[in-house]
């Protein structure tokens, strides 16, 4: 009864603030919106060679690459101003049937798309050279052969004419199409991530005001439980926790075309758990709090340190005992169980392990909490 | 006489090295009310603290209605008002009241009359509905003693019920609690305004953590041969 009593109040309170509210559901919908574009719109790099007496085949073959421009240069001195003067990416000139590459290498993906360019013209270049042969050497043999008596002739075995063209590549994809990119990989723990910051710097900072402001004295001097308190909050931020979960999903999926191969329902109980772990932890760290500016001096060293260990960044590139970190950071928990629903469509009965951890999180959590509450009543 | 509606008994009360309370007596017998009066930093505060069981006394017992605090359950029969308004700003009056009444473990047909009766007290009833951010600080103090007087608790615990209210609206408190003393309810109050010491029956002197006297304040007077309980106070700081 005082529990739903404080679900209910906690709720009002935030309906109420319409700024909040915004933060809560507006701002993630924009922020994976803009990443979006970020990652997925302008994954190639457009470079332009300036090229100095180099031979036609290669020459057009360069041309003929995607994001590639060729521009010709008289003289060895002309290409050179152009790189300085930032007008071309690289210069790329032949002496004597050797290259010489200059590439101004003030963008090391610049740098590295035009070496690839270069090499594939260059592997282009010479199997056109060998293509050009074969045919060659085909026509003598035919000429050659009809030169032959008849009876010769007939002993040998028929020779088709080599196949000149190239087998068709069709690809499939297990998950998403061909513009599935690294936002769709990193979406999943993006998502969590939302739900994490927000409840938790919202809960906190609820929580502290109702401290400062003197609510949670007179909240206590009425026979209210300390662990009515604490569920009466997490009833109320379980409830923002799945409907942000909800509105992030269905915005990702319905706006950013992002398929989800599991079922929303596990999704949302995940970041449910999550949730609860960010408001108990919330709780729990603004009685170390004395004002608003003091929790969020919790930001750099709580939330922050969980981007990076949340699987954004990949955790196979880091070092062991680094890796070892990420063993307590909730969000990596959250981001493998819900990768593994958006992306494989695991049900949640084999997310056993990462449910079972941030449980475990919340259960100690939630018990420091209510022992916590102790400091401002002693029954 | 019935027994004492709170009775502490030696109470030393210390954060860390500090003795704050230095061996405190005091008695609230039913129908009294009685004034802590004493400097800031005398020890009101956590007289009250340890009479709610917010605190527990280092030694020294400390009772209420017969029962030692802490005793959570004590607390629904207790109606305390804080120094700070202690509300919450986003609902209207009528929703912090019934939320209290919850809190407070009201039975759910009473509350509508429970709250009625208060708002009726501190005449607040036209602006009950309103949001708390627009209420003005006198509104929002009475608003803080209905809530305290929310379901006719047999005693009140009052922490600066009327610090930044102007005359008129203090009167008018001071004709409620008289009230609530005439039902044969018990108020243990904290003020620092000398002239409201004249309005309760007992007054306790507060200074340093004890108890420098404690009786009504006519006896307080003629004890000291002084006129007025400012006087009496500043003789009796003067004395220690």
């Amino acid at each position: 009864m005082r529990t739903l009593a404080i679900t209910k109040r906690v709720l009002k309170e935030l309906l109420r603030d319409k700024q909040t509210l915004a933060l809560m559901f507006i701002a993630p919908i924009l922020i994976l919106v803009l990443m979006s574009f970020i990652f997925s719109s302008n994954q190639t790099i457009d470079v332009k060679i300036g090229t100095v007496t180099v031979g036609q085949t290669l020459d057009q073959d360069l041309a003929k690459t995607k994001h590639v421009t060729v521009k010709h240069y008289a003289t060895k001195k002309a290409a050179a101003h152009a790189l300085k003067k930032q007008r071309v990416d690289a210069t790329l000139r032949e002496t004597n049937g050797n290259y010489h590459l200059t590439y101004a290498n003030t963008d090391s993906s610049k740098t590295a798309a035009v070496k690839m360019a270069f090499k594939n013209a260059v592997t282009n270049a010479q199997t056109t050279g060998l293509k050009n042969k074969l045919v060659q050497a085909t026509t003598a043999l035919v000429t050659l052969k009809q030169q032959l008596p008849a009876a010769m002739q007939a002993k040998l075995p028929a020779q088709a004419a080599p196949k000149t063209q190239t087998p068709k590549v069709t690809n499939h994809y297990i998950y998403g199409n061909s513009k599935t990119g690294f936002f769709d990989k990193i979406l999943p723990i993006l998502i969590g991530f939302f739900v994490f910051f927000f409840v938790f710097l919202i809960s906190g900072m609820a929580l502290l005001r109702e401290r400062t402001s003197g609510t949670l004295d007179r909240l206590l001097a009425t026979p209210v439980k300390r662990s009515e308190i604490v569920f009466g909050y997490m009833l109320g931020y379980g409830v923002i926790g799945v409907l942000q979960t909800i509105v992030i999903v269905l915005a990702s999926v319905w706006l950013l075309n992002v398929e989800v191969v599991g079922s929303l329902f596990s999704l949302v109980v995940v970041n449910l758990v999550l949730a609860l772990v960010a408001l108990a932890c919330g709780i729990l760290l603004s009685t170390f709090a004395s004002s608003e500016f003091q929790m969020m001096q919790f930001m750099p060293i709580v939330v922050i340190p969980q981007v990076f260990f949340s699987g954004i960044i990949p955790l196979a590139s880091m070092a062991s005992w680094v890796r070892a970190i990420s063993a307590v950071i909730p969000i990596k928990y959250s981001g493998d169980a819900s990768t593994q629903i958006m992306m494989f469509g695991t049900p949640l009965s084999r997310l056993g392990f990462d449910v079972g951890i941030l449980l475990i999180f919340l259960l100690i959590l939630t018990v420091l909490n209510i022992v916590g509450l102790r400091r401002y009543r002693k029954a | 006489m019935a027994a004492p509606i709170i009775l502490l008994h030696n109470v030393v009360k210390k954060f860390g090295e500090q003795t704050v309370l230095k061996g405190i007596d005091l008695t609230v017998q039913p129908g009294t009310i009685v004034g802590l009066i004493g400097p800031s930093g005398a020890g009101k505060s956590t007289i009250i603290k340890v009479t709610l069981g917010m605190e527990v006394a280092t030694s020294g017992t400390a009772e209420v209605f017969n029962q030692t605090m802490p005793n959570r359950q004590l607390l629904g029969q207790i109606g305390y008002m804080a120094q700070t308004d202690a509300l919450y700003e986003d609902l209207s009056a009528r929703e912090n009241l019934k939320f209290y009444a919850v809190m407070k473990g009201l039975p759910q047909q009473a509350t509508e009359a429970a709250i009625e009766h208060v708002v009726n007290v501190v005449d607040l009833a036209q602006d009950v509905n309103k949001r708390v951010s627009g209420y003005s600080g006198g509104m929002k103090r009475r608003l803080s003693l209905a809530i305290a007087l929310l379901g006719d608790p047999q005693l009140l615990v009052l922490d600066e019920p009327t610090v930044g209210i102007d005359p008129a609206l203090r009167r008018q408190i001071w004709r409620e609690l008289k009230r609530v003393k005439k039902e044969g309810r018990s108020i243990l109050i904290t003020t620092h305004v000398m002239d409201e010491a004249e309005l309760v029956d007992d007054v306790a002197l507060l200074l340093g953590g004890k108890v420098i006297a404690f009786d009504t304040s006519t006896n307080l007077e003629a004890q000291y041969h002084e006129d007025s309980i400012e006087q009496v106070f500043l003789k009796a700081e003067g004395a220690e």
